[in-house]
């Protein structure tokens, strides 16, 4: 029945794309859609049986792929992944439906997006090191199609695909050499095998193996350093894409740390963590910081997935390194956490991409200072975007808060230690998950209050009207899936604990469980998040009913006028005196100017008359990454020099080259022997 | 039967605990602002003039900027709801509250920030220029001040080795020498500092200013009128009682109801009452002789909590 | 010598806080508001002052009025920085062209129950700045007047007195 099922994922993803490329244009998306659909379901319930029994599916054939075969392996941690990588998929399809007038419904759109999605659903069903790279690499090339599918009307996105194509092969590479090395010296290319034999391997090779590996899938998790393409890549794709992308791609490469760090190599010693640790602080922080001083909506969203992105790594260095440390409890602990934080952040950031496209396609701007009351003329899109703005901003009762809390409780339940590293850690680790909590709060408050509230910035932004049901239905199911886990966090966290118990090394028993509140074994932690919800609730209905009857049914005025905003009695009062999302983080910009360095260019043009008398001033500023700046961009420059250097050996002439040919021979020849 | 006195006595409990900070909030704004009229050497309004400001204000028209949303309603409402819960089921009076195994300090601390958030929402529903920028200037002290609270809990918790409230006031009660240990007082000064930040008192903000431009959190609320601004200004005032009063329990436990009777109970709610007094008062004296700090120099003055509270958790940790 | 100046300036405070100076001669009793509007107000008085263009003679008054000896706060009465937030203007000065359209702005922005309280000569009549080139014209000609103090400028006792009337304190 199970393999059944693995199989109909992959056929009906295939069968899906060949609808997608082959059907007229009416029909093509649909059919698409549907037959995506099957594959989601199927996968789920395969993922869902491996859940409740606790055991793995494994399956295996020669046939498809020359030389290695495939073979395919769902463990409890790999279900977890394709859970939630389902959901998105589903919500992003339905989502597709409405959307695809608006470009993406050429035939290249819909056939590479339903093999994105199979692609993605069966990384974690990977067994072999052949079998992953193929998927891993399927997934990323389709994904640049539908960066792509815009290019011809903005050249943005031509740049966006180009250092996401670079990147993202930069990161297979090193995933590449770091599986290779793995089945090279561990005698097999199965997964299984590897598990068995990497023990045996020395230190400095594990090591090496681990950093590789480390690297690889951090970049594809869009963690800084390596994050320089995510901003561009997620902010310039349509919106579907752009959900699956920030929701479901980059959960893949925290699935293939812990698949590479806990699973294969079976855990490592106390640096590992700390760098997995210092990536995931290092991340956090840049990517909130970004988000709070951006003023385009999307790549507001993608710099939060980095930040979001981070706290999972931390939540991963604090788990090895609580293990390493030998308490197995909050290792346990932070694990869950770890996954939870993933879990809810697919939502959440599903939830809130999904209303940006909406946006995009209703006012045609990303740009949050051309944004403004919308709340009122998408009543529906609002109301999601504001679901998943307080998801992000951790605040109960949703599912944020429920992942914060855990992972702060899994922090402060490992002290004290004796450990110094995990001391520092744990302190550096909180204070890095408050300021960045914080620098999210005033991110997406930003966002939400800019984009969607107060008067409309600008025509587009008057003009706009609700985006079609399917669309609105898509995204909505991803916010009611959020308020769901918010108010029953228990719905989901069994399924967490199984997928985290396979990782570890010494099991415990699971560490948080109930229903109503959440308790955690063994340790003093309570949460009732569905109590505090309801108690929210009945307090907001008595202020209401007290607001109501307070209103004298006697007085001759209304209870509730419509007026004038108070502006200091000013005589007129346009749209363009309210607050832009570029004034509102001003002061946030302000305090960390030395990190961010804006480039400013101020442009004064004196009359002709004196140089006393100013004609016009222009000001421009802009808040470019500045890792991009001070890293990427010399890189490239010295790569163009060298270029331009290594060209002159390229005269025309043939004997040159055929020397080169000579000497190339010659210096291989002397290395083999 | 047992089951059914058990729901109604802690019903009670959180109405009784709910009733004293919701009519306490507006007394101690009247203490505050009697104790800085004596000090500038007039009589001052009387105590109780406050609670007359809202019953006067529950009966005036509401009004709304036109193109607003639902949104900008839902601000008064969602401050006062969250500290009404929050009251409700805090070891202010008792260590026992209703649903105190549930009270997590991190909780709390959040569902007070729901409130803000909100409120911060609805400032800028008003499409005005003020709104937004006290709606920014608050959020950027909200996140400035966000790394000083959270390692503040961390140190009070290290100890205790829970974050659960109750708990941490009981374990005041249970080991005097916790409450003298350098952690615990570092993180609450930290404390201190933060509650300053967020409540809007000074060197932070100037509640009593009138220039639009030196305001944070008096800018967000120009646009509210009747019941709404009574909710406001009755939101605050508990949400500095309330955050006073956890300041006091955990720096000066005793008082608080630790055995179940009613007897107890009530030495407990004046308990309380007192302590949130003496400490409401201190801080008053304090704003008369402090300045308003330059809103660009309030990154130090956090910073320096935050030092505080990092000091706090080095030294639960190495202490032990 | 400096533990002398501190004990002294520690006795001027305790005496500050002990004896808030009062105006010297009685105010009276309280007058008692007969009027609807004025019970509903509880004892309770916001209000908003707008300078629709004073010579600022009738400003500084009205910051006695609220100063030390005179204090109008111990009677219900406080200054609020928004109208929305006011039950009463307390406009001075004749009406400037300028200030015309934001007196208007402010009186609209007021929520209802609303007064307009006319201080000085000027508010009334425009006083000595009659028939100037910018005035518009008095208070009542822009928004409508509740009650109107004398004075040029009225003394500050004139101004506690008119706004007791109001909290019935």
């Amino acid at each position: 029945m199970n393999h059944v099922s693995v199989l109909m994922t992959a056929l009906a993803g295939l069968v899906a794309a060949i609808a997608g490329g082959t059907l007229p244009a009416r029909s093509r998306v649909g059919a698409a859609v549907l037959l995506t659909w099957v594959s989601c379901a199927a996968a789920l319930v395969a993922a869902v049986s491996v859940l409740r029994s606790g055991h793995a599916i494994v399956m295996s054939t020669s046939k498809i792929l020359p030389l290695t075969g495939i073979s395919l392996v769902l463990t409890p941690l790999g279900a977890v992944f394709v859970v939630a990588i389902v959901v998105v998929a589903l919500a992003s399809t339905l989502y597709w439906l409405g959307y695809a007038d608006h470009g993406l419904s050429t035939r290249s759109a819909s056939s590479a997006l339903p093999i994105f999605v199979t692609s993605m659903i069966l990384v974690p069903f990977a067994g072999s090191v052949a079998t992953f790279l193929v998927l891993w690499e399927l997934m990323a090339l389709t994904s640049l199609v539908l960066v792509l599918t815009d290019q011809s009307r903005r050249e943005a996105a031509r740049s966006a695909a180009q250092w996401y194509a670079v990147m993202t092969h930069a990161g297979a590479a090193a995933i590449l050499l770091a599986l290779v090395l793995l089945s090279a010296h561990a005698g097999g290319q199965t997964f299984a095998q590897i598990e068995l034999h990497a023990r045996h391997l020395s230190g400095a090779l594990r090591g090496t193996i681990f950093v590789l590996a480390l690297l690889g899938f951090a970049s594809k998790a869009g963690a800084v350093p390596l994050h320089v393409w995510l901003p561009k890549a997620h902010a310039e794709a349509p919106g579907p894409a752009s959900a699956l992308m920030s929701g479901a791609m980059v959960n893949l490469g925290i699935y293939g740390i812990i698949l590479v760090g806990n699973v294969l190599l079976g855990g490592g010693p106390v640096w590992w963590w700390l760098l997995v640790s210092a990536l995931g602080v290092l991340s956090a922080l840049y990517g909130a910081l970004y988000a709070a001083t951006s003023s385009d909506l999307k790549r507001l969203l993608a710099y939060s997935t980095a930040d979001n992105m981070g706290l999972v790594l931390i939540a991963l260095g604090a788990s090895g390194m609580f293990a390493a440390a030998g308490s197995h409890t909050t290792a346990a602990i932070a694990m869950v956490a770890a996954l939870l934080l993933m879990f809810n952040h697919s939502l959440f950031k599903g939830a809130l991409f999904l209303a940006a496209g909406a946006v995009q396609m209703a006012t045609g701007t990303r740009d949050l200072d051309r944004l403004g009351g919308l709340l009122k003329r998408m009543p529906v899109t609002g109301v999601v975007f504001l679901i998943g703005a307080l998801s992000v901003a951790a605040l109960p009762p949703l599912n944020g808060f429920v992942g914060e809390w855990l992972l702060l409780q899994s922090l402060l339940h490992a002290l004290p230690s004796t450990n110094t590293a995990v001391v520092i850690t744990v302190a550096v680790a909180v204070a890095a998950l408050a300021l960045t909590g914080g620098l999210t709060v005033a991110a997406f408050v930003k966002a939400m209050g800019i984009g969607f509230l107060g008067r409309p910035r600008s025509e587009e932004a008057s003009n706009a009207r609700e985006v079609p049901a399917t669309m609105q239905l898509g995204a909505g199911l991803l916010a009611l899936a959020c308020l769901a886990l918010g108010l029953v966090p228990m719905l989901i966290l069994p399924s967490l604990e199984l997928g985290a118990r396979g990782v570890q090394r010494v099991g415990v028993p699971p560490p948080v469980r109930g229903w109503v509140s959440l308790h955690l074994f063994a340790l003093h932690g309570v949460l009732a998040p569905s109590l505090l919800a309801g108690g929210l609730v009945a307090a907001v209905v008595a202020t209401m009913l007290a607001r109501r009857v307070s209103h004298r049914r006697s007085k001759p005025w209304p209870a509730l006028a419509p007026a004038e905003p108070w502006g200091s009695g000013r005589r007129t009062q346009t749209v363009r005196m309210q607050y832009t999302a570029t004034s509102f983080a001003e002061p946030l910009q302000r305090v960390f100017d030395d990190v961010i360095r804006p480039t400013r260019d101020l442009d004064v043009s004196p009359a002709v008359e004196s140089q006393y008398y100013v004609e016009r001033i222009a000001y421009r500023t802009s808040n470019d990454d500045v890792i991009e700046r001070v890293v990427y961009q010399p890189f490239i420059a010295a790569v163009r020099r060298w270029g331009r250097f290594a060209r002159k050996l390229q005269n025309g002439s043939v004997h040159r080259y055929l020397a080169f040919g000579l000497l190339a021979l010659v210096v291989v020849l002397v290395v083999l022997a | 039967m047992n089951a059914v006195a058990h729901l109604l006595t802690s019903a009670l409990v959180a109405l009784v605990q709910l009733a004293l900070v919701a009519v306490g909030g507006p007394l101690l704004l009247g203490v505050m602002r009697k104790v800085r009229s004596r000090l500038e050497g007039r009589v001052g309004a009387p105590i109780y003039q406050p609670l007359l400001d809202l019953r006067k204000l529950f009966t005036k028209q509401r009004m709304r900027p036109r193109e607003s949303s639902w949104l900008f309603g839902a601000g008064p409402l969602m401050l006062v709801a969250t500290v009404v819960c929050v009251s409700a089921i805090s070891p202010l009076a008792t260590t026992r509250p209703p649903l105190g195994q549930s009270t997590d300090f991190f909780a709390v601390i959040f569902a007070l920030l729901l409130g803000s958030v909100v409120l911060a929402l609805a400032a800028l529903d008003t499409g005005t220029a003020f709104a937004g920028m006290g709606a920014s200037r608050s959020m950027t002290i909200g996140a400035l001040a966000e790394p000083a609270l959270l390692v503040a809990i961390l140190a009070m918790a290290i100890p205790a080795r829970t974050s659960n409230l109750p708990a941490l006031v009981r374990s005041g009660l249970s080991h005097p020498a916790l409450i003298a240990s350098p952690s615990r007082v570092l993180a609450l000064a930290s404390f201190l500092v933060v509650i300053l930040a967020e409540s809007g008192r000074l060197p932070v903000d100037n509640p009593n200013t009138h220039l639009e431009l030196t305001m944070i959190h008096e800018a967000m609320v120009l646009e509210y009128s009747g019941p709404d601004l009574g909710f406001i200004i009755l939101g605050e005032s508990m949400r500095l009682v309330f955050l006073l009063g956890l300041l006091v329990n955990l720096l000066v436990p005793w008082g608080v109801a630790n055995r179940p009777g009613a007897l107890f109970f009530v030495i407990g709610l004046a308990a309380l009452a007192a302590k949130v007094l003496v400490a409401g008062v201190a801080i008053a004296i304090f704003e008369v002789f402090t300045a308003k700090m330059r809103l660009f120099r309030l990154p130090e003055l956090l910073a320096g909590g935050f030092v505080l509270a990092l000091l706090g958790a080095v030294t639960a940790v190495v202490g032990r | 010598m400096q533990k002398a100046a501190a004990l002294v300036s520690l006795r001027i405070l305790l005496k500050t806080v002990a004896h808030p100076r009062k105006a010297s001669k009685d105010l009276g009793p309280a007058p008692s508001p007969d009027d609807e509007f004025l019970k509903d107000l509880h004892g309770s008085f916001q209000v908003r002052q707008v300078d629709a263009g004073s010579c600022n003679g009738c400003e500084m008054e009205v910051h006695s009025a609220f100063a030390p000896v005179y204090d109008a706060e111990r009677f219900g009465v406080r200054l609020v920085a928004s109208p929305r937030h006011a039950d009463a203007l307390l406009v001075t000065g004749p009406v400037t062209k300028n200030m015309s359209d934001p007196l208007r702005k402010t009186y609209e922005a007021m929520p209802e129950p609303r007064l307009v309280v006319a201080l000085g000569d000027c508010a009334k009549d425009c006083g000595i700045f009659k028939g100037g080139y910018g005035v518009e014209g008095s208070v009542s000609d822009v928004v409508p007047v509740d009650v109107h103090i004398p004075g040029c400028p009225p003394h500050p006792q004139a101004i506690v007195e008119a706004l007791r009337g109001f909290t019935g304190k």
